[in-house]
């Protein structure tokens, strides 16, 4: 282990600030785009089935 | 296909010719946009020196690529690019042609401008000549990019400003090595690599992009 | 008629890539998963300080996987694309047009963290390193590709055009990052560069690249999410997109 308690984790040496700025963005971004394009997803979906029911009003 | 070039750059020129004042625009752009430089960081003799070759060249690439947006254009509109693409020969003596236009009309009168500005910057002879010839080998290439670019956004809105961010990456070579060559001859170093690389870059170019261009072309009419 | 050739183009048709790529996602979502928590662990927790950067160097179990998957989908990226304008194949082209965004991100977390890094271990935000130039020049040419193509109205026209401009961008790579790294060690001196990273302990190796199968998973899974919405984007007219619509809202 390196890291002698929970605080000494987040302080990184000195580094927290740079070593958490990094991990942070990351996480952030890799959380935010495939969210984005699940919704993308869901939204192409919609948009057929509501062209798709327009069809079927109108016939 | 030599008939079909010449046929080609000849027309650009003399329709070039009875628009005298949009082909000297560029120029025109050239020097009012260097002229900027000063006003903005100063007219301290020494630094206005050695950022010299690098706005130099900053600026031959904007003016390149502001002027190169419109090289198709014209045909597009009237017909004749379409007219051109449907002859026998290969689309590339086009794209070729097309290319070499531009740097006459445009290349070339900054080529014959940077001396002044580079007395406005106070460059040194040797600087100077470095920057010439530099220009001279890289202008071409961003002639032969541009057309690139002209071709892939060819009758697209927002033209001007796609074309320029699609270009200018693939310019940045020729810009390193072209003001790399005049930063080594003030240092006193030799600037013979340089201006091989640059050579080397203009062949390739020269080889690679009409070929490209024409499949761009084909790509935007059909 | 079961040649393998052929069972494998039918991949290549966009309703039988849906279904496949459907069943495949939440496998390289646990790929993900698992990977990175494993990379992360031994990243944190059994690699050891570094003697010189201390602990600021733990960064780079994001940077350079980041980096790597930025330059490997960009060269995806543009392999696909041209394979859709060489067969004019619908699927591959709508593949090149989901891995650009992903790959964009990549490209900006490398930058990102690259300029993090700098802050302590060279003092200044952002330095021209050849690595870190070339990754930006590398940002733009993504940046370029994506504006291209949505700005062509016509699919097809779209599709060809950035395969032409992503093809010409993978050629110029190397020559960028050629002429940069020229550039920066006349400039500057081979001192400050990326490449002065810690002397590889075998343990921030494996971490390293335990986080970039992470990243690679984390990139399959997103770029065949986002084809699928492409694919249903583009094929809203086809039977099976409807009947697909009709059956449950999130197949």
């Amino acid at each position: 282990m390196n890291w002698g308690s929970a605080s000494a984790f987040f302080e990184m040496g000195g580094y927290g600030l740079y070593v958490w700025g990094s991990y942070v963005v990351a996480a952030v971004l890799m959380a935010v785009e495939p969210v984005l394009v699940h919704w993308r997803h869901r939204r192409a979906l919609r948009d057929v089935s509501r062209m798709n029911s327009g069809n079927e009003a109108e016939s | 296909m030599r008939d079909l070039f010449l046929a080609v750059l000849l027309r650009d020129l003399k329709l070039a010719s009875r628009r005298r004042i949009d082909s000297l625009l560029p120029v025109v752009f050239f020097i009012v946009a260097l002229s900027l430089f000063p006003l903005g960081v100063g007219p301290e003799p020494q630094m206005l020196r050695d950022i010299a070759p690098g706005i130099v060249w900053v600026c031959a690439l904007l003016a390149s690529m502001l002027s190169v947006g419109s090289l198709f254009a014209g045909d597009l509109a009237d017909g004749s690019l379409e007219q051109l693409l449907l002859a026998p020969q290969p689309a590339i003596a086009v794209a070729a042609a097309k290319s070499a236009a531009h740097w006459l009309l445009t290349g070339l009168p900054l080529i014959v401008a940077t001396p002044l500005v580079g007395l406005l910057f106070g460059m040194s002879g040797p600087a100077l000549l470095a920057l010439v010839a530099g220009l001279l080998l890289g202008t071409p290439i961003l002639s032969l990019l541009g057309a690139l670019g002209a071709a892939l956004t060819l009758g697209l809105r927002s033209g001007g400003m796609l074309l320029i961010l699609i270009v200018l990456p693939l310019t940045m070579p020729a810009l390193i090595f072209g003001a790399g060559a005049v930063g080594n001859i003030e240092a006193g170093l030799d600037a013979g690599g340089h201006f091989s690389l640059l050579g080397a870059l203009l062949l390739a170019t020269a080889l690679g992009a009409p070929p490209a261009t024409a499949a761009a072309l084909r790509i935007s009419t059909e | 008629m079961n040649s393998p050739s052929l069972r494998l183009f039918t991949f290549a048709a966009p309703s039988r890539f849906y279904r496949l790529a459907g069943w495949m996602v939440p496998w390289f979502w646990a790929a993900t998963l698992v990977l990175s928590v494993a990379g992360l662990y031994i990243g944190f927790f059994v690699a050891p300080t570094d003697a010189t950067q201390g602990d600021a160097y733990r960064i780079i179990f994001i940077h350079v996987p980041a980096a790597w998957m930025s330059m490997l989908l960009y060269l995806v990226m543009a392999f696909w694309a041209g394979i859709g304008w060489a067969f004019n194949a619908r699927l591959a082209s709508m593949v090149a047009r989901a891995i650009a965004p992903t790959g964009a991100m990549f490209t900006f977390l490398a930058l990102w963290t690259g300029a993090i890094w700098g802050k302590p271990t060279w003092g200044a935000w952002w330095v021209w390193d050849a690595r870190l130039t070339s990754e930006l020049i590398l940002l733009f040419l993504y940046l370029g590709y994506i504006a291209l193509v949505n700005a062509i109205d016509d699919v097809r026209r779209a599709d060809q055009a950035g395969a032409l401009l992503a093809l010409v961008g993978s050629i110029n790579v190397p020559i960028i990052y050629f002429s940069v790294k020229w550039w920066n060690t006349l400039h500057q001196g081979a001192t400050i560069s990326m490449t002065a990273a810690p002397k590889m302990a075998t343990t921030m190796l494996t971490a390293m690249l335990l986080m970039t199968f992470a990243f690679w998973a984390y990139a399959f899974a997103v770029v065949f999410t986002r084809t699928r919405a492409i694919v249903v984007e583009r094929e809203a007219h086809a039977d099976w997109v409807t009947e697909l619509t009709r059956g449950k809202m999130h197949p």
